[in-house]
This record gives C-alpha cells, sequence and structure tokens, in this order.
C-alpha cells in the first residue's frame, strides 16, 4: 500500500500548505510528477489512452483507464 | 450636414470576403474580430463554421500523438516542460519500439487517420531519426495503415529527405506566436529557423502543419500578426494550443486563457485560414472545460487531437467521439485522406 506523503503534483508534503489546485491539475490535465512516498521526480511517460510513472525507489505507477 | 460614413462591420465584410470569395482576412480585420464585444462572439463563431463547412467541408480529422522522446531539450522555449533549461519536473524519457507500436495502435482504433510521433529535441540526431524508421516500419508490420506525422524539431534538407523516404507524410513544426512576439519567448532559436525548416517541408512534398500558443503575453494585434503570418505559409494544418501555465516554466504564473477570449481566437483564425485544417490541440480543458470544446467545433474547428498529449492528459478519446457524433459531425476517413 501507497502512503500518501508527498504531493505528486508539487512534491511538497500533503500536511504542508493547500494542494487544492495541484488536485485540480491531477484530476484535469496531469499525470503524477513526484513520487507520494518519497517526493523523487518520477519518469513519465504519457502515451495516447495513458501514463506510467516510474519512481527508482519505489517502483512504476499506471492509469487504470 | 452630410451623415458620419457607416462604420463597416467585420463580419459583414468577412461573409462576403471570407464566405462568399474564399480570400482570407488581412492582419487590420482579424484584429477587428479579436477585438468584438462578447456579445458578437455567437454571430463570429456562426459564420466561422460556415466557412469551415463552406471551404473544408463537414468531416472532422482526428489525431493522436505520442511523445517518443520527453524531456531534456536543450532549447528555451519559455511555455515547454519539457526543457532542460528551466526547473520542470518533468524528466527525460524515451518510449520504446512496443509502447511506440501500441500507441498507433490505440490511436487507430478510435477512428483516427493521423498518428503523429513527437521528440522533445533541437533537431533530430542519428539515434533518434533511426529509432523513428524502426518505429515506422514496426507499425506497418503490425498492419496499421494510418498516417504518420512527425515532429522532431529542426532539419536539415537531408534529413527532410530521409522522413520522405520513410514514408511520413505531414511534418509538423510550430512557429508557435507572432513573428515579433517569438524572441520574448524563445532565445535559443530563431522564428527564422523555423520559416526555414518549414519551407524544406514544404519543398519535398510533405504536408505542412504549424500552429502555435495562444496566451504566451502576446497582444491581440500579435495575435492577428500571427494569424496572417500562418496564411502566408499557407499550411495544410494548424493547431492552435492555449497555453498550460506548468510548473517550473517561465510562463508557470500566466493565467489561462478564457473561454471567450480563446473562442474569439478560434473564429478569427478560422476567418484568416478559410481552407486550413484547424485542429484544437493543448490546453483546450483547461481553456474551455467541457462545455467550450462544443463551441469551438462549431466555430471553425474541424480538426482534434484525441487521447492524451506529450506531457499532459487529455479527455478520454470516447467523449470526444461521443461529442462529433452528437454534433453529427463525420470522422474523416483513411480513405478520403489518401
Ligand atoms: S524545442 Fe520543443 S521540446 Fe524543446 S523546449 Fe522548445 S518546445 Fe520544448
Ligand atoms: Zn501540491
Ligand atoms: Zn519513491
Amino acid at each position: 500500500m501507497i502512503t500518501t506523503v508527498y504531493c505528486s503534483f508539487c512534491g511538497k508534503e500533503e500536511a504542508d500548505g493547500d494542494h487544492a489546485f495541484c488536485r485540480q491539475r491531477l484530476s484535469m490535465i496531469d499525470p503524477p510528477r513526484y513520487c507520494a512516498e518519497c517526493a523523487r521526480r518520477m519518469v513519465v511517460q504519457v502515451t495516447p489512452d495513458g501514463w506510467t510513472a516510474r519512481c527508482s525507489r519505489h517502483g512504476e505507477l499506471g492509469s487504470a483507464r | 450636414m452630410t451623415a458620419a460614413p457607416e462604420q463597416i462591420d467585420v463580419l459583414d465584410e468577412a461573409r462576403e470576403q471570407v464566405l462568399e470569395r474564399g480570400v482570407g482576412l488581412t492582419e487590420a480585420q482579424v484584429l477587428k474580430v479579436l477585438e468584438l464585444p462578447e456579445d458578437r462572439i455567437p454571430d463570429l463563431l456562426a459564420l466561422a463554421h460556415e466557412v469551415r463547412e463552406r471551404w473544408c467541408g463537414p468531416e472532422v480529422e482526428v489525431e493522436g500523438i505520442v511523445s517518443l522522446k520527453t524531456g531534456g531539450c536543450p532549447e528555451d522555449c519559455h511555455f515547454c516542460s519539457q526543457s532542460g533549461q528551466f526547473p520542470s519536473p518533468v524528466r527525460s524519457a524515451w518510449l520504446d519500439i512496443p509502447g511506440l507500436v501500441r500507441a498507433a495502435r490505440q490511436t487507430r482504433d478510435t477512428g483516427a487517420t493521423e498518428f503523429c510521433i513527437v521528440a522533445a529535441v533541437r533537431g533530430p540526431d542519428k539515434r533518434l531519426l533511426s529509432q523513428v524508421r524502426d518505429g515506422i516500419k514496426a507499425i506497418r508490420e503490425d498492419g496499421n495503415d494510418i498516417q504518420i506525422a512527425c515532429s522532431l524539431g529542426m532539419l536539415t534538407q537531408e534529413q527532410v529527405d530521409e522522413l520522405v523516404a520513410m514514408g511520413v507524410h505531414r511534418y509538423n513544426h510550430n512557429l508557435e506566436t507572432a513573428r515579433s512576439h517569438f524572441p520574448e519567448v524563445v532565445t535559443t532559436h530563431s522564428w527564422e529557423e523555423r520559416w526555414d525548416t518549414l519551407r524544406m517541408i514544404r519543398d519535398a512534398g510533405m504536408e505542412v502543419c504549424c500552429g502555435g500558443i495562444i496566451g504566451m503575453g502576446e497582444t491581440l494585434a500579435q495575435r492577428a500578426e500571427f494569424a496572417v503570418q500562418l496564411a502566408e505559409l499557407e499550411p495544410d494544418e494548424v493547431p492552435l494550443n492555449f497555453l498550460i501555465p506548468n510548473p517550473g516554466t517561465p510562463y508557470e504564473n500566466y493565467p489561462v486563457v478564457e473561454g471567450a477570449e480563446a473562442l474569439r481566437t478560434v473564429g478569427a483564425f478560422r476567418l484568416a485560414l478559410p481552407r486550413t485544417i484547424l485542429r484544437f490541440a493543448g490546453g483546450r480543458e483547461l481553456t474551455f472545460g467541457d462545455l467550450g470544446a462544443k463551441q469551438g467545433m462549431l466555430g471553425g474547428i474541424n480538426a482534434i487531437i484525441v487521447g492524451n498529449y506529450l506531457t499532459n492528459l487529455g479527455r478520454p478519446a470516447q467523449q470526444d467521439l461521443d461529442m462529433l457524433e452528437e454534433l453529427s459531425m463525420p470522422i474523416k476517413a483513411l480513405s478520403q485522406t489518401l
């Protein structure tokens, strides 16, 4: 299970500050860019019907469209 | 006493000039359109739609795009999250050939006739071109006959010839903005360098796809200038993007283009480019939400990118296909494009 500590849009701590804008972008047009567990920048590949995002420490996430 | 000369309405002028005669608006006329009050927008969009139907027909061209090489670009286009010169969270990535084949198949399955392979580079090197060559071969071996376009930055004549030999039928290279505004947006290469690549593409017989991004701090006059500069190029297709203020880029705090302004721009560009494929590209989700997309389709747009973009996500393709069905707009078939 992934513990969400960091915002995957801005990379800052979820507990720190307001991430309403980040959440809106993530729900509309952005794949995650930062690992939620360690805030590393992930290697993201967007394809016509999905995306994958890989953290060097915590592995790969993908969209399930 | 003589009566004051009657103010000529730019939409009346456009009806006679663009709709009847197929002659695009001049720069001064485009500016007048961009300055129309909000209550004239419905008239503008209705006319732009008529122009599109008259000079382009009812079909909508559907395209999918994919990023073959993401991020780490040495150029400094200030809007771009893939420039290596800004602290953007976008990291470098390469899509492998099986991934490219899958992306092409996903695109074909939507009914799209165009698949554009894009790389974030100043221009292609040998490795990139050989990846594109292998990719196109693999897409064909997969039984996929979709038309292939590329967007790989600035080209040499030799590279243009290589792409033609690979069967690439259209090349995308955006001028991005008005010539007078370009130096504010990009400092690592010039508008003229981009223009030169476009001329080579045209001369080699490839279709020219060239558009830009609205909302990068250009004035309305510069927007009009850009529309007319595009018309001068006579591109086969113009993709119209609206700025996505991406984190880490110099434009991250720029405002999103407001819906009414975006619609005015759509209408004005159609009236400047009556015969061109005018494509809704990136940023429409932020600018319009779900509602405005329809207004754009009824306001001069006759092509869309479905699914995701290069680094940003779009609406699911099916949502756009449903919209076209609801609007009774037929999707251009592959046979019509050959
Ligand atoms: S050349 Fe293309 S990929 Fe590179 S920074 Fe400019 S827009 Fe981005
Ligand atoms: Zn955040
Ligand atoms: Zn991690």
